[in-house]
């Protein structure tokens, strides 16, 4: 039973393998090699020089990721709290609701989500950082949701013996119970997009990716290298920082 | 049981506050807040043509509401496909590819040059955001689904090995020494000692990535390497949002059903 099922994934994926292929013009393919050595033999030596104008969109990319990331926060609270079983008004009606807005925006990456408003919005920095925002949204309610869930009932409990009101409870049981976790969870969504506007200017949307986009289209592939290397260590930074913030919380 | 009499006793309690020195709160927050001026600042909107933009956002959303999936079918299908395909193979191809290098990666059971090298293409496949590795590869290999797969089997790599070998490292060491202690060589306390522990993780993480693949798959074609995102490119580029909303539609819906599926195999596996 367990090797037909093998059979039938191999079978799957030779399938897959064709159906995909059926276009693909194998002389390109044969020929990557040399590409790769041609584009690599390009990029070498890297133009140093570009750094100093590379400065400016390093710092809009720093903020599209740091601003989207608390524009999505004012949004994603609201929506955590509804959408956790505990805290929403109603199970039936808007929980699905808030739990339709988390896939929504889970399912659609940033940067589609940066097309689309480069479109509506027109090019720029606030494109951007209203991408990263809507796809944070996702992410961060759903992991504080669930956080939200599995806090200790009886913390609630002894709050609300004492009388407290609704907004009391949140604010003195549930609040002081996420708040590690929703610090965590913050920090690591602002590395994920740190990571994720970089590239973001790709598509309109201003920061880093927006000069990759215009060295591609030149073919100026030592300006390509020297980007490709400010990414690399800017990702590296905001990792490092994420790592070291969230040690000091966890 | 007696307060100490210097302590007077307290009628009201208040929150420690958040951090406990009160120069060092006060220049964290004074410092966070000159960053977000500074940063606010250093936007520049074209109100005028956010203004505009309205237009078009209400017939995007006039798209969400009813969507055009007929008038592009064939591009969308073709685009599915292309994304489906590319999906599965390079899932299928980086899983094989990673477990190797996941197993070489493990500092518990390979040789430090071993560890090392892989440690190093895990680093390499991870600092990389699937985006700019599609670009290198389309360079490479030509517009089409080819290149998407072969940068999703790279990503892949990066995230199995990565995850696998943290799982490798984290095995019952009790088991393995007891395998260890009949004689066995190195091989077999990997098929008998470290598979069992660590398959059902990895089938959970094979699915996950299955489900992750197909997001970005959705994705990389806007740079050229095949698949829904090109379609998605195209329908944006020709302004017909209604077509784009209907592809964002089986996006969303397709995300949607890989994750419940992953869910209940991986509830079955375990």
């Amino acid at each position: 039973m367990l090797w037909l099922g093998w059979l039938a994934l191999i079978a799957f994926f030779v399938f897959c393998w064709q159906v995909m292929t059926q276009n693909t013009i194998w002389a390109f393919v044969s020929d990557a090699p040399s590409q790769a050595g041609d584009i690599g033999s390009r990029m070498f030596p890297p133009r140093w020089s570009y750094i100093p104008q590379l400065l400016e969109p390093l710092w809009d990319t720093m903020n599209i990721a740091t601003l989207g990331t608390l524009l999505a926060l004012f949004m994603a609270i609201p929506v955590a709290f509804l959408a956790a079983r505990n805290t929403t008004p109603s199970v039936r009606f808007i929980r699905p609701i808030a739990l339709l807005i988390i896939v929504s925006s889970r399912s659609i990456n940033s940067l589609i989500w940066a097309l689309l408003l480069v479109a509506i919005i027109g090019p720029g920095v606030l494109a951007g950082i209203v991408a990263i925002a809507f796809r944070s949204i996702g992410f961060i309610a759903k992991l504080l949701y669930e956080a939200i869930e599995e806090i200790d009932a009886s913390q609630v409990e002894a709050v609300a013996a004492t009388g407290a009101t609704k907004a009391q409870i949140m604010d003195y049981a549930v609040v002081p119970q996420i708040l590690p976790a929703f610090a965590g969870i913050t920090v690591f969504r602002w590395d994920i997009n740190i990571r994720e506007s970089t590239v973001l200017g790709l598509v309109g949307a201003g920061g880093l990716g927006l000069r990759l986009q215009e060295s591609l289209n030149v073919l100026a592939w030592p300006q390509v290298t020297v980007i490709f290397m400010l990414i690399l260590i800017t990702v590296l930074f905001s990792e490092w920082i994420s790592a070291k913030v969230r040690h000091a919380i966890i | 049981m007696t307060m100490s009499p210097d302590v007077p006793f307290r009628e009201t309690w208040s929150r420690p506050p958040f951090i406990k020195r009160a120069w060092l709160r006060w220049t964290l927050y004074g410092g966070a807040l000159l960053y977000l001026a500074l940063a606010i600042g250093s936007i520049e909107v074209n109100w005028t043509r956010v203004w505009d933009g309205l237009d078009r956002g209400v017939r995007f959303i006039e798209g969400f509401l009813v969507p055009d999936f007929t008038s592009r079918w064939e591009d969308i299908l073709v685009g599915m496909e292309e994304s489906l395909t590319m999906t599965v193979t390079s899932t299928v191809v980086g899983v094989l590819i990673s477990i190797p290098i996941g197993i070489g990666a493990a500092r518990n059971i390979a040789p430090l040059p071993v560890y090392a090298v892989c440690r190093a293409i895990v680093a390499l496949s991870r600092s990389f955001q699937e985006i700019i590795v599609a670009i290198l590869f389309v360079a490479m290999f030509g517009f089409g689904p080819l290149a998407g797969f072969m940068t999703l089997s790279f990503a892949t790599i990066g995230f199995l090995a990565k995850l696998l070998a943290e799982d490798i490292e984290d095995i019952d060491e009790s088991q393995a020494e007891a395998i260890r202690a009949t004689g066995a060589g190195w091989w077999q306390i990997v098929t008998y000692a470290i598979q069992p522990q660590v398959m059902p993780r990895l089938v959970g993480l094979s699915l996950y990535r299955l489900d992750i693949n197909f997001r970005e798959s959705s994705v990389i074609g806007i740079v050229g390497a095949g698949g829904i995102g090109a379609t998605l490119n195209t329908a944006m580029d020709r302004y017909e949002y209604d077509s784009a909303a209907a592809i964002l539609i089986i996006i969303i819906l397709i995300v949607m059903a890989a994750e419940y599926l992953s869910g209940f195999v991986r509830k079955w596996v375990q």
